[in-house]
């Protein structure tokens, strides 16, 4: 017989680790990175692998080097930030570009508090907000999915949207509009990852099943968004879009389901995250149709991650007996 | 330029009408605080420490600022120095105190306590300690998980991978209190640092505190005080004392003569200096052992 | 739709390798010639021995009287002499007060019915019955080992619903599985006895639906037994969790810091509804009980019927022995037990299962850094934050803890079961618990001494 061991209970463990819900959330994400590759070719894989080798790497050599401290690399965690940045970033952005980003995201959001479970706002958003106030020409320039000329560009659904209704031009009449089958398949432009609604929702419901997140955020955004849009929608359909084209459009999807659900910068509590998820849908929705910017999500998901402390204080879990049942 | 001078305008105003509302608020919120309170505060070490007994270093000042006699109260950090710049500061006078420090009473280290199971719980000695006696056969001795460690304010003491016993670093410690009342085997005591021979301060102790029958502990650790009494019996200053199986020696009265050092049969009294050798020849081997384990205990 | 309880709960590996072992009756073998028997198997104050060294006695004899209110007596398990009564080596390697006796032969008190048939008929009255079941050292047969009797004694008409507790939830158990299926006419019969005793028409038994044949047996012998039904639950850890029973059972939430009975609930396991019939038909101490010996290292997985006292080290070895891999001895079950210091202690009245575990499986894994998954959070029966209560714990913020509600844990474990960072929740929280409970008792005491010195101040003026 060993040496006993003593230890306080319990004395099981289930499977549950921070790699399974990490790698949970890279393989939930390949689908919309084949959708990617499929209409804006290899330069999305190569913007996608410098963002994840650069946010590995970068994490890497700040534990080592800057904090002396045993490395976690292995965890994924790094290797998911670096695939939501790049999924929020146009195909062809310049690769140094990328790296600012991703040094940004590690180096600034996240190591700077701690690292790991430390952040207060999500690494991948602050990287990608970072290059679209520093670098807007790049980043704004979206490569036109499966085009044959190589370097064309053109605009995202939102941003035909936001000129036209600027300009004055009813819904109707915007030329170039893609249709909800092309939002649903992805061919449209926009940020790499963000295209095919239909790969998100696969992914989504994935982290679903296996229980990576639970439903409480992403059902939130989207029925405010769902309720908001339609009754913009309601009182007019020339000047506001429709709520499906609301949610199929842009980030909507990315956040909702990958972004606004990161663990660490989201509430703690199901009522919590309701009231989080609510948030960033109102505040969406108020930046696409009453904003100067043509999409809004990551900046909602920013402003929410700040308020996530003041959630966690006002909206506890319902305790066992608070409510007395009849 | 006109851009220029307006925003200078703009400034100046706005810092104008903020430095006139700062002034009413601070005026109509003012506390009054008697001065002698910052000026002792000025002088404490600011490690809000706690071990003079008050919340931290602010509130110390107030109770010394307070006081009629500042016997009884005194920061274990600053010691002597900082006790008389008070004593100044508020025109009292502040009695001597001999400099003090926390001794961790247990010398079982790995090869003489072998552990008997292995823990896998949090790395807290409180949480171990409730859920087994611990990991050796001994129940009383230093269960080395670092309670005392993240405690101390001051850095001065660690857990030695080597022993598997926390040791305390003189140098550093300034006997706040704070590990003693951390340790949930209560074997950290504060004691007097000792008399200072050659730069050496010598203090003799006691190092174990094991109340089971001498067999029984003797089991259990090679390094356990057994109770036997002879530490007692050639103590020429009725120094030691034995109670529940095991020698104390009284703080006060002990004047770190060495006599005991030797006399222990199990090498249980730690020391801080080299105590004279036995002159019997039998005894050579064993003796320059205790000395080097209480060399090993204090650094 | 299944019923269950409302809030959080997890699914552990089942893993009850013993379900279809016939429970066996274990002799004491030969070499073993002397037994302890513990004097505090219970909740509260230990039980104050009656009898001297030297001593003879007979198997049923009281060798320790209830030393208070919440105590309970302590019978002989063993014939023979009393040879020591001191401090020895307890379950956790510290010291634990025994009643050692050297074994003869096994003589039995004459007044114990042996025999073989069931007795139906229930001719004591409701204070008869409690008075029986606190002479014969009833506790919680569940593990929680609280004196039955005292949860019995309620005043009239305050309890509305007996709730029987067969959900044997925690996994790898199977004492209370086997007990249903084998003695299941003599639990009903318990079950019927304490709802004499606390005046009740109706009682629920609980049982997860993955004891099929247990619930289809109770409820088929349940129909001849009018006021119980066997109520099949959906499986979900804790639920054999006194608060999440009740609710499970008949929806009701019973509040923080209150008892069961304020929503109108007494809660008894099964083992307890046995060990009731045996008491009151059969005039039967509490001396033996059913013991699961399982684990995946041990070769053959058992359940026993073993006298109080019996060494777990002989228990093991009639299943198989200590194996090689063994790395951890569990006494209960794998998510609330506790893990043994020492094989070479006795079993207890609470001792429903001792569970061997190799190192793969008991082995925590490396921590790592709280990623705020929030799934502490959800699993937690109790609806409270496990990571804000183990962080404060650890930095002995017991006002935060408190105010957090640190004191409604019932220490289920479903926390650090749950945590991907595999970051030792609970053993904070446990702490902080304790702590906690001790400022809040205090402060309660201090509170009742300050109101006791102003009625006394006052008495005199009036």
């Amino acid at each position: 017989m060993n040496t006993l061991t003593v230890a306080p209970s319990p004395h099981v463990h289930g499977d549950d680790s921070v790699k399974r819900n990490m790698y949970g959330v890279v393989i939930a994400l390949l689908p919309a990175l084949a959708a990617s590759v499929w209409f804006f070719g290899l330069g999305a894989l190569s913007v996608v692998l410098t963002s994840i080798v650069s946010c590995v790497l970068i994490e890497f050599l700040i534990q080592k080097f800057i904090l002396k401290v045993p490395t976690t690399v292995t965890d994924g965690s790094a290797a998911v930030t670096g695939l939501i940045l790049a999924f929020n970033l146009p195909a062809g952005l310049p690769l140094w570009i990328v790296v600012v980003g991703a040094l940004v995201a590690i180096g600034i959001g996240k190591m700077t508090f701690g690292g790991l479970g430390q952040n207060i706002a999500n690494p991948a958003i602050l990287g990608r907000v970072f290059l679209l106030v520093s670098f807007p020409a790049q980043m704004t320039s979206w490569p036109v999915p499966s085009s044959e000329v190589d370097g064309a560009t053109g605009a995202t659904p939102l941003g035909l949207l936001k000129e036209s209704v600027k300009s004055g031009t009813p819904i109707s009449e915007i030329a170039g509009l893609p249709s909800t089958q092309d939002l649903l398949l992805g061919s449209i432009g926009g940020s790499l990852g963000e295209i095919s609604a239909i790969c998100l929702i696969i992914g989504g419901i994935f982290l679903l099943c296996t229980k990576v997140i639970t439903w409480h955020i992403p059902v939130s955004i989207l029925a405010t968004v769902a309720v908001f849009g339609g009754l913009l929608y309601g009182v007019d359909p020339e000047t506001y879009a429709s709520p499906l084209f609301h949610i199929l459009s842009g980030g909507m999807l990315l956040g909702a389901f990958f972004m606004a659900t990161d663990y660490v910068t989201s509430p703690m509590s199901h009522s919590g995250m309701i009231v989080y998820g609510v948030g960033i849908g109102l505040i969406t929705m108020l930046i696409r149709t009453f904003g100067a910017y043509p999409e809004g999500m990551s900046f909602a998901i920013l402003i929410m991650n700040i308020v996530t402390p003041l959630i966690n204080t006002y909206c506890k879990p319902k305790r066992f007996g608070e409510v007395v049942k009849k | 330029m006109e851009a220029v001078l307006i925003t200078i305008a703009v400034l100046a105003v706005l810092g104008c009408v903020a430095a006139v509302i700062l002034y009413f608020v601070s005026q109509k919120f003012k506390v009054y605080e008697d001065p002698k309170i910052g000026e002792v505060e000025e002088v404490l070490p600011g490690a809000n420490c706690g071990g003079c007994g008050y919340a931290g270093c602010h509130a110390m000042a107030e109770a010394l600022a307070k006081a009629d006699d500042l016997s009884g109260l005194v920061c274990p950090v600053g010691g002597a120095p900082v006790m008389s710049q008070i004593a100044a500061i508020l025109g009292k006078t502040v009695a001597e105190s001999a400099p003090k420090l926390a001794v961790v009473r247990c010398g079982g280290c790995l090869d003489k306590r072998p552990k008997t199971l292995n823990y896998d719980g949090a790395k807290s000695c409180a949480i171990a300690s409730t859920h087994f006696a611990g990991d050796t056969a001994c129940s009383y001795g230093c269960l080395g998980l670092g309670d005392c460690v993240s405690v101390c304010q001051f850095d001065a003491i660690k857990v030695n991978p080597v022993t598997g016993i926390a040791e305390v670093d003189e140098a550093k410690c300034v006997a706040c209190g704070a590990c003693a009342k951390a340790c949930p085997k209560q074997i950290i005591e504060i004691r007097y640092k000792g008399r200072v021979v050659k730069d050496q301060a010598r203090r003799v102790w006691v190092s174990c505190v094991n109340k089971d029958k001498g067999a029984v502990a003797m089991k259990a650790c090679k390094a356990s005080c057994i109770g036997c009494g002879k530490c007692a019996k050639v103590c020429k200053f009725d120094a030691i004392t034995i109670e529940n199986n095991v020698a104390h020696i009284d703080n006060e009265k002990c004047k770190a003569c060495g006599m005991c050092i030797n006399e222990c049969p199990k090498q249980a009294i730690a020391a801080t200096f080299t105590p004279p050798a036995k002159p019997a020849p039998a005894e050579q081997k064993p003796a320059p052992a205790a000395p080097a384990d209480a060399q090993a205990v204090q650094q | 739709m299944l019923k269950t309880f409302s809030i959080g709960g997890i699914h552990p590996e089942e893993n009850k390798l013993s379900a279809g072992n016939a429970i066996k009756e274990f002799h004491l073998p030969e070499d073993i010639k002397e037994v302890k028997i513990p004097v505090a198997q219970h909740i509260g104050a230990p039980a104050q021995p009656v009898v001297a060294v030297g001593d003879d006695v007979k198997v049923g004899q009281l060798l320790a009287q209830a030393g208070g209110f919440v105590s309970a007596n302590i019978h002989s398990p063993f014939s023979g002499k009393v040879k020591k009564i001191e401090a020895t080596t307890g379950d956790d390697g510290k010291p634990a007060m025994m009643i050692t006796i050297a074994v003869e032969g096994d003589e039995w008190l004459e007044t114990i019915d042996r025999s073989a048939g069931i007795k139906r008929d229930i001719t004591l009255s409701a204070e008869e019955i409690v008075k029986k079941i606190g002479e014969m050292g009833i506790v919680g047969m569940g593990g929680a080992r609280f004196p039955a009797q005292v949860k019995l004694a309620v005043k009239p008409g305050q309890a509305q619903a007996l709730i029987i507790n067969g959900v044997e939830c925690e996994p790898y158990l199977t004492a209370d599985h086997r007990l249903m299926l084998e003695k299941s006419e003599e639990i009903l019969i318990g079950v019927k006895i304490l709802m004499k005793a606390i005046g009740v028409s109706d009682a629920y038994i609980g049982i997860e639906n993955n004891k099929k044949d247990a619930i289809d047996l109770l409820s088929k012998i349940a129909a001849s037994y009018p006021g119980i039904h066997v109520q099949p639950l959906k499986m979900k850890y804790p639920q054999g969790g006194e608060k999440q029973l009740i609710d499970a059972c008949i929806g009701r939430q019973v509040a923080s810091g209150a008892l069961p009975i304020s929503v109108g609930a007494v809660v008894q396991n099964v083992g307890t509804a046995y060990a009731v019939y045996e008491a009151v038909q059969k005039n039967k101490p509490l001396i033996e009980r059913v013991v699961c010996v399982t684990g995946k290292p041990l070769q053959n997985p058992s359940n026993f019927w073993a006298r109080i006292g019996t060494p777990v080290k002989a228990l093991i070895e009639a299943a198989g022995g200590v194996p090689e891999d063994c790395e951890k001895i569990i006494g209960g079950g794998p998510m609330m037990g506790r893990a043994f210091a020492t094989i070479d202690v006795p079993i207890h009245k609470g001792s429903s299962g001792i569970l061997l575990m190799n190192k793969k499986e008991s082995k925590r894994g490396e921590i790592a850094n709280c990623i705020r998954c929030a799934k502490c959070v959800s699993v937690c029966p109790m609806g409270l934050e496990p990571f804000l209560l183990s962080k404060v714990s650890a930095k002995s913020l017991w006002d935060m803890a408190e105010e957090n509600h640190i004191a409604d844990c019932i220490e289920c474990g479903s926390c650090s079961f749950t945590c991907p960072s595999n970051r030792p929740l609970l053993d904070y929280v446990r702490l902080g618990k304790a702590k906690v409970m001790g400022i809040m008792r205090a402060r309660a005491a201090a509170a009742k001494a300050a109101a006791e010195a102003a009625k006394a101040a006052e008495a005199p003026k009036a």
